[in-house]
């Protein structure tokens, strides 16, 4: 019995792994690189306790919020919203047959496929890592100011968010359904959307539902650069210090992006709950 | 209940001598020296022969992990073999292009180990995927879309395992012995010449499971569909076969007419 125990708490993994000289020194750069970051982002506490009554001011003299300009703040709102919905069902529909060439496994490898893969990631890659706001500038001097060059800043946004977490979804479906199909003698096409499409459904509209929420919230500060919809009035009333006008505007925009958020989430739990029976 | 079972499968004379099986011209699948490892150290078949007459139901037997799913995915080709030739309705398909292998394919109703059906659309929808090996294209992706008579035909086979009445019920929500007689129905809707099923009874009630062996047999006797079932219920595997293989650490190491053959033999092949 005891020879057992001293015998199996030799064969007992350590805790902890020792780490090596190499990653000790990894470890420090990198706290070292954290404190510095501090630094370099300007962190000033002196600044906060000085910036406190600035704010108290901006606070109290935007109190109460002004009614005047309510309806055409209100059909503004509506502007950014519209573009947002409209951009983010553009770029869904984009996304689709993207998400499809971006995903392994759903063709049979060869050289073409591998070029079609990477050349599709690649692209989706450049759509999400540049910000919709340097989107908005680039389609401002294609389309001209307005909604439109917003809508499709977010359209493009959108394709690089749900085109990722589409061939994401497509990757990590269960394998047998279309396994079934293909030796059934279905084409590869056919197997995608028959088999790889319905069981990716549920991870396609909570995708689609965050992506609206995003661009809902980005079509807000899209307005700013001329893209339309209500930043441009929130641009304008800073400008102005009619700080009382520029409160209703932000409290619009919180308004429509909670109710956004609220109904995104109400939906996706109605969604799960019918994919977990 | 296995005694009068082994005795009417005794009763009936098997379609195809399994002596003339490997030489018989009508031969609807032959496999020579299968070949097949995943990874460098994990060799799973080592040269697997064998063949299936026309019109004839063989049964495959084996432990767990002896490699009877590998073979029949093999014989497809859902997975390449390192080496081996298939012969399939004589047609060498071992080095066959997608579009002549989908031909090929669409003949065989596969019945997989895990029934495989897509989930979160209907039966009806799954049955009718069975189809797409012969017409392609958006009228064979769904029950909603298909033509009238896709469906009557669907629900055709769904009735032939006794599900007609769940048609439209998702296929996430059946049970998992109702699952596998939906993708059983799937395959029927390929109008097949040949059935490879992959431990099709396994998870049916012992009614349901005899049901559809006696559905399997009833469509090699009557509708001439050629037969290569998996089973580790040897008597069940004896009773609805003319012939039995078993496959022991990737190796066939029996080969004969069922007739000929006791449970306590096939019992041997295990362990
Ligand atoms: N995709 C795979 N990747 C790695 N190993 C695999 C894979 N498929 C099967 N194997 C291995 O190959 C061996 C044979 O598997 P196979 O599924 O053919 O066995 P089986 O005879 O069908 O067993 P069972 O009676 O349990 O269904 C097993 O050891 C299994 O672990
Ligand atoms: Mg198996």
């Amino acid at each position: 019995m005891a020879d057992l125990l001293t015998f199996n708490r030799s064969r007992l993994p350590e805790r902890f792994e020792r780490p090596g000289a190499l990653h000790f020194v990894a470890y420090v750069a990198l706290l070292a690189f954290v404190v510095w970051s501090f630094q370099g982002a300007g962190w000033s506490f002196s600044a906060l306790v000085s910036g406190g009554p600035a704010l108290a001011d901006f606070l109290s003299r935007s109190w109460p919020p002004s009614l005047e300009r309510l309806p055409q703040l209100s059909k503004a709102l509506l502007e950014t919203f519209q573009m947002a919905l409209a951009g983010t069902l553009i770029g869904i529909v984009l996304s689709l047959p993207l998400a499809v060439l971006a995903a392994k496994g759903l063709t049979r490898p060869s050289l073409l496929s591998r070029a079609v893969y990477t050349s599709s990631r690649l692209l989706i890659a450049l759509f999400r890592t540049v910000p919709d706001l340097v989107w908005a500038l680039v389609f401002v001097i294609a389309v001209g100011l307005g909604p439109f060059a917003g809508t499709l800043a977010i359209a493009v946004d959108t394709v690089g968010f749900c085109g990722r977490f589409f061939a994401e979804a497509m990757e990590d479906v269960e394998k047998g359904p279309a396994e079934a199909l293909t030796a059934a003698g279905a084409s590869r096409f056919d197997t995608i959307f028959c088999a790889v499409v319905p069981a990716a459904m549920p991870s396609f509209i909570t995708t689609s539902l965050f992506a609206l929420e995003k661009a809902t919230r980005s079509s807000v500060v899209l307005g700013l650069v001329g893209a339309g919809g209500i930043g441009i009035e929130l641009k304008v009333a800073m400008d102005f210090f009619d700080y009382q006008l520029a409160m209703t505007i932000i409290l619009m925009i919180f308004v429509l992006v909670l109710c956004v958020e609220r109904l995104g989430t109400l939906a996706r739990s109605r969604i799960l709950e019918g994919s977990s029976q | 209940m296995a005694q009068p079972l082994l005795q009417s499968a005794g009763a009936v004379a098997p379609a195809v001598p399994a002596a003339h099986a490997g030489t018989n011209p009508l031969c609807d699948l032959k496999v020579e020296g299968l070949c097949k490892s995943f990874g460098k150290d994990r060799s799973v078949l080592h040269g697997v022969s064998f063949s299936v007459g026309r019109e004839e139901a063989v049964a495959l037997i084996g432990s767990n992990g002896a490699g009877k799913s590998t073979a029949l995915r093999c014989a497809l080709r859902l997975i390449e073999p390192e080496a081996g030739s298939v012969l399939l309705f004589g047609e060498d398909i071992s080095s066959a292009r997608q579009r002549q292998l989908r031909r090929v394919r669409a003949e065989v109703g596969f019945v997989f180990q895990k029934h495989n059906l897509v989930p979160r659309v209907s039966a009806l929808t799954n049955v009718i995927h069975g189809n797409l090996g012969r017409a392609g294209g958006m009228r064979g992706w769904s029950q909603l879309l298909a033509a009238t008579a896709l469906r009557d035909r669907a629900m055709a086979c769904l009735d032939r395992v006794g599900l007609a009445d769940q048609a439209l019920k998702r296929a996430d929500q059946l049970s998992g012995g109702q699952s596998q007689r939906v993708a059983i129905a799937r395959a029927l809707m390929q109008q097949p010449r040949m059935i490879v099923a992959d431990e099709p009874v396994a998870s049916l009630d012992p009614v349901a499971g005899q049901e559809v062996m006696d559905l399997f047999r009833q469509l090699t006797r009557e509708e001439g569909i050629t037969l290569l079932f998996t089973s580790h219920n040897v008597q069940q595997a004896l009773a609805y076969s003319d012939r039995v293989l078993a496959i022991r650490q990737g190796e066939v190491v029996l080969d004969e007419n069922s007739s000929g053959l006791s449970a306590a033999d096939l019992g041997k092949h295990y362990g």
